[in-house]
């Protein structure tokens, strides 16, 4: 080992460390910031530490890369809305996705050109790493475009799609076998990659946007997994031990997001969730006839006169983008002595996670925020729950409807309490397009709007009250 | 081969720690949690500076080391940048308002 050898390895080391110290911060919303500036920090050693390397010749690419990369990052980082995280973070992971294929194509290039042998040790990480990279990058665009709106959310399906799917599949594992048994043609290996680019978009078109967290959590995790092979390949450490780590991070988000649905990973990536089935809006349409609609006022007075009003925020917040006018009326409330707390979901949003960030932007103190478990029984002993743009996850049908398609995903028990108040745009069924009896509930009152003009005019009341 | 082995215990222990690391995050730190592990894959950076810096394989090879280190730094600095926004938003019961912290009531 030349000392360059020895100094990039203990700084790569260091690196790896920073990054595991920085996600174990991450634990606790005290410490999570330094977690973010430790890993950071580590990303940096690395990079520095990677200036030194004997095997960079040329400068230009890479200044010219990093020049344009970064402000193209940072700019959108900051400028982009909390309402549009969850497509801001597809599109990032994307980036890392494109970056692993990418750079495991430059090896492959070295392979042509006999600068390195063309061993199966070194060929299986570089063709694995274009697979799953490709995937990724294209699979993060797609949902990037239907989180973006750019296309439609609602799941898109055709019939024999499984069948189409199976067979770009296949077309890949025939394309990888060739080039591992030695037909090492630049062409055998761009079919390879745009048929993984193919299957990145064939996979993620038929899942719906309620779906999103399973999805982006998957997607990570393929990132995460394209750079730690990315790191056989260069045979760098540092490059397996980050990316395991994110594939494992996304990994297990994913399992806690399909649990939290009830659901397993196959029927969210191939049950096609939320697609309009004929006959789904027949009983939707007949039902609307038992719900109560109740006047902003009938709905201040009311929760101005609770002694424990639960809010429960969903995606409907998100779109209408009512975080802010809902931190008001909690405040509102408060200041008369009301108890406050907001029950969050784990897959309410798009994607894990989603409500914490848009209240926190909102200043709603976190430990207002609680997880499914901890406010469920306190349903009972709540006057007022107030639903805020979620539908399916109050829907008690989960509950006691064993042929309805949620039945069995854990649910808010929103309907154990005196009163509920639902603020929806109108009687249209949420996104699985389901029925929810909820609404039909006597204790339940509707009122209908557009939720952050609702729930302004509810603090202004409440004020008033 | 011997190498091979090696890296296959790093990445086996590697996914050990990830799991044990990130299980105890909560749910509430979740998209920070993604976001944070999603500036991390941008560690692939270091690779890119090895396929861009390496000047191999003419037109194409420049194309592909380029492409790969503006992802690669997209990836990074947008990671980061987006995860530090997040956070400094999270605020703790009387660290609301102006932003200073006051203590906990």
């Amino acid at each position: 080992m030349t000392t360059t050898q020895i100094v990039l390895t203990a700084a790569y080391l260091v690196t790896a460390i920073l990054f595991i110290l920085g996600l174990k911060f991450l634990s606790s919303p005290k410490t999570a910031r330094r977690g973010n500036l430790l890993a950071m920090f580590g990303m940096l050693i690395a990079v520095a530490a990677t200036c030194f390397d004997t095997h960079i010749l040329s400068w230009r690419d890479i200044l010219i890369g990093a020049v344009i990369g970064a402000p193209i990052g940072f700019v959108s980082a900051r400028l982009v809305k909390m309402t549009a995280m969850p497509q801001m973070v597809a599109l990032f992971n994307g980036a890392g996705g494109g970056a692993a294929a990418l750079v495991s194509s430059g090896e492959f290039l070295k392979v042509l050109s006999g600068q390195t042998p063309a061993s199966w040790v070194t060929l299986l990480p570089i063709v694995l790493s274009t697979i799953i990279g490709c995937i990724s990058f294209a699979g993060s665009l797609i949902a990037f475009a239907k989180l973006q709106e750019l296309m439609t959310g609602r799941p898109i399906t055709y019939t024999g799609q499984q069948v189409v799917n199976a067979l770009v599949l296949i077309a890949i594992l025939a394309l990888a076998g060739l080039v591992l048994t030695g037909h090492l043609t630049p062409s055998l290996f761009g079919g390879l990659a745009a048929a993984s680019l193919l299957l990145g978009v064939l996979g993620v078109l038929p899942i719906g946007g309620a779906d999103m967290p399973v999805v982006i959590s998957l997607l990570n995790s393929f990132t995460g997994v394209a750079v730690a092979i990315t790191g056989f390949a260069l045979s760098s450490t540092v490059l397996i031990i980050s990316g395991t780590l994110v594939g494992a991070s996304g990994t297990l988000l994913t399992m806690l997001m399909a649990t939290a649905m009830n659901r397993s990973l196959t029927n969210v990536l191939f049950g096609a969730f939320g697609s309009v089935k004929a006959g789904a809006a027949g009983p939707a349409a007949a039902s609307g006839a038992g719900v109560r609609s109740a006047s902003v006022e009938d709905v201040a007075t009311l929760l101005a006169y609770s002694r424990k009003v639960i809010i429960v925020p969903g995606y409907g917040m998100a779109v209408a983008q009512a975080q802010h006018a809902v931190r008001e009326l909690a405040q509102n409330l408060e200041k008369r002595g009301v108890e406050v707390a907001f029950a969050i979901h784990p897959v309410a949003g798009r994607m894990p996670g989603h409500m914490n960030v848009l209240l926190a932007e909102a200043n709603v103190p976190y430990d207002q925020l609680k997880e499914m478990d901890e406010i469920n029984p306190q349903f009972e002993h709540t006057d007022v729950a107030l639903v805020i743009g979620a539908n399916d996850v109050t829907n008690p049908a989960a509950r006691n409807v064993p042929n309805s398609p949620i039945y069995g995903m854990p649910i808010l028990d929103v309907d154990k309490a005196q009163h509920v108040i639902v603020l929806k745009r109108s009687m249209n069924p949420g996104f699985a397009g389901i029925d929810n009896p909820l609404y039909e509930n006597p204790k339940t009152m509707m009122l209908f709007g557009d939720a952050k003009d609702s729930v302004s005019k509810l603090a202004a009341a409440v004020q008033s009250a | 081969m011997e190498l091979l082995f090696t890296e296959l215990t790093v990445f086996v222990l590697a996914i050990f720690v990830g799991f044990e690391v990130i299980s105890k995050v909560p749910s509430m730190l979740h998209t920070p949690l993604m976001s944070a592990t999603n500036a991390i894959h941008g560690i692939v950076v270091v690779g890119a500076m090895l396929v861009a810096g390496a000047a191999i394989g003419g037109a194409v090879g420049h194309a592909i080391g380029l492409a790969a280190m503006i992802l690669a730094t997209i990836n990074v600095v947008g990671g980061f940048a987006v995860t530090e926004r997040m956070l400094e938003m999270f605020k703790g019961r009387g660290q609301t308002g102006t932003g200073t912290p006051k203590g906990r009531a």
